[in-house]
């Protein structure tokens, strides 16, 4: 250090000299804004650096602090992935339970507005066999199951049943070799026996080959076999081969296709009508209607329900048929009708539909019991009459009350 | 380099160190920034103005002493003394210059004969020259001054101040202490 200062000793002295006066300058001199150069040339001088500082501190700080901030989204992510599955799980429960929601509402709607006097009940568990086509549902003879009983959902039959046990019962599906039941055709009436084949498919056997049967035709429960009430939706035929004498009729059972979880018992059957028009092939359940003022409440009469569209249709049908006024008439500029002026509530001058009792069935519906299930309790109980089961609109209609025949 | 041009420019440098008392080291430089204050007063005397006394003394005094940290002081102590006396001049301007000139002539004074008069002219010439040009950049680069500079006018003035700086000299070198 000392040779290093004696070699450049020389221009050491010199830069401290002219140091010392530029600093003495600086202290005198002031620029045109009267402040001082010192100030100016340290501001200057200093500024620099401290943005050099600053700089290299900010990116070091931002380093580390995004370094712990990526350590903290590590450990976030995990987190949140974790909770994304279980917000997974919990999205396909919470699906499966509105499912079995619509299920039990299309079920209540079905139970109130079919005659036969059903209870409903829950699979509760399979047969244990590899191909069983058994399943146990948690309803039994201390609820009015007996053997025999035929099984249904809204969609279609479903089974029998083979045991009643005091707490639950075993029900033979449709699908099980050992099942048959009675079937006609929606179309041509044809008249079958549908047996299971241990499969998905069903077969309807005994049908001449001269009869006409097209893919796609619904076959419903005749009533022949005294289990199932007759109108009873079965499946949809989707194989037709011609064969002598019989044709070979595959069936794909429409009480199945949903899966199997609320069913219906039918502890009384009432034959019912085979409707004209097919089943379409989605029914559409419909929820329950919007909450109502109060004060709407006690003016909407006990007559059929609808959707909010549907009332609005109807009101508006009123208004024109008050002012005499067609929709779909007149082209543009002609004079719209007034949907101000007061008519009756939509639905209070409807003809109260679908209702009836046992003695007094609505259209169609046989008054007299059928042959009385197998099995069935002997308790002349009142067919469901489905007072409270109003006629909706965008029902199937195989599930609408039979008309008259 | 050769070793007779060695000899020729370098010479003995002991035998050239120069030395002089220290009352002449205070009063010439003293007289010469009185010369540069007080002459200019008298109208006659305006031309002598243009004459850089300061300068010349401090370059003579640091080629002669050859010594770079003795030069750097003469100049800053005569350019001190010059801006002392300088009306609106902040201090250290012709300090800073001085004090490099003072420098920067030791330097050179070290290395090559300052005893012949060419060498005196062109290196008055040169340091002149450099000490305007010097003070030009500070003016304009600390002060933040608008100031001109005239190359032709420097130029002229610089032979004018060579000229008299070479007659100083030959003065001023009797008053050397003898070797």
């Amino acid at each position: 250090m000392e040779t290093l200062l004696n070699r450049y000793r020389n221009i050491t002295v010199l830069l401290l000299v002219i140091f010392a006066q530029l600093v003495l300058i600086a202290v005198q001199v002031r620029n045109d804004r009267d402040v001082r150069m010192v100030r100016i040339w340290s501001v200057t001088a200093i500024t620099p650096l401290a943005k050099v500082l600053e700089t290299v501190r900010g990116g070091t700080s931002g380093f580390f602090r995004n370094y712990i901030l990526m350590h903290d989204a590590r450990e976030d992510n995990r987190r949140l992935q974790a909770e994304l599955d279980r917000l997974k799980m919990e999205n396909q429960f919470l699906k499966g339970e509105i499912s079995t929601a619509d299920r039990a509402k299309a079920l209540v709607a079905f139970q109130q507005r079919t005659q036969s006097r059903t209870i409903a009940a829950r699979v509760i568990a399979a047969g244990a066999g590899a191909n069983s086509k058994v399943v146990f549902l948690d309803r039994g003879s201390a609820a009015g199951v007996e053997r025999g009983m035929p099984v249904v959902t809204p969609d279609g039959i479903v089974g029998k049943v083979i045991a009643a046990y005091p707490t639950a019962s075993e029900v033979m599906l449709i699908t099980d070799p050992e099942f048959a039941a009675g079937v006609v055709s929606q179309k041509n009436h044809v008249v079958g026996t549908l047996k299971g084949q241990g499969q998905s498919a069903c077969k309807v056997e005994y049908v001449p080959s001269e009869e006409k049967v097209e893919v796609g035709e619904t076959f419903y429960t005749s009533g022949d076999d005294r289990i199932f009430p007759k109108g009873f939706p079965v499946g949809v035929v989707r194989v037709v081969r011609p064969s002598s004498p019989y044709q070979e009729v595959l069936v794909e059972p429409s009480g199945l296709e949903r899966g199997l979880e609320a069913v219906l018992i039918v502890l009384e059957g009432v034959h019912q009508a085979i409707p004209e028009v097919p089943p379409a092939n989605a029914p559409m359940y419909l929820g329950t209607p919007p909450p109502q003022a109060p004060e709407e409440q006690a003016t909407q009469p006990a007559g059929p329900a609808g959707t909010d569209a549907d009332k609005l249709v109807q009101k508006y049908r009123q208004i024109g048929a008050a002012e005499n006024h067609k929709f779909g008439e007149g082209g543009p500029g002609t004079k719209p009708p007034d949907f101000n002026i007061k008519v009756p509530p939509p639905g209070s001058d409807t003809e109260t539909r679908g209702h009836g009792d046992a003695e007094n069935p609505p259209n169609g519906q046989s008054p007299a019991k059928p042959a009385k299930p197998q099995g069935a309790s002997n308790q002349a109980g009142a067919a469901k009459t489905g007072a409270s089961a109003s006629p909706r609109p965008r029902v199937p209609a195989s599930q609408q009350p039979p008309q008259d025949q | 380099m050769t070793e007779y041009g060695d000899r020729y420019l370098v010479g003995n440098q002991r035998e050239q160190v120069s030395r002089f008392r220290a009352r002449v080291m205070l009063f010439v430089p003293l007289a010469a920034i009185l010369f540069q204050v007080y002459v200019p007063r008298f109208d006659f005397l305006g031309f002598l103005a243009y004459l850089e006394m300061p300068l010349l003394v401090t370059i003579y005094f640091a080629l002669m002493r050859r010594s770079q940290i003795g030069g750097l002081f003469i100049g800053a102590f005569i350019g001190l003394a010059q801006d002392s006396l300088s009306i609106k001049q902040p201090l250290g301007m012709f300090g800073i210059v001085d004090t490099l000139v003072g420098y920067f002539a030791a330097s050179v004074g070290l290395r090559i004969d300052v005893e012949h008069s060419v060498i005196r002219f062109l290196l008055t010439f040169f340091f002149y020259f450099f000490h305007q040009f010097l003070y030009w950049v500070l003016a304009r680069g600390l002060l933040g001054r608008q100031v001109a500079f005239e190359i032709q006018l420097t130029l002229v003035l610089g032979l004018l101040n060579a000229v008299v700086g070479v007659t100083l000299f030959h003065f001023l070198d009797k008053l050397r202490e003898p070797a």
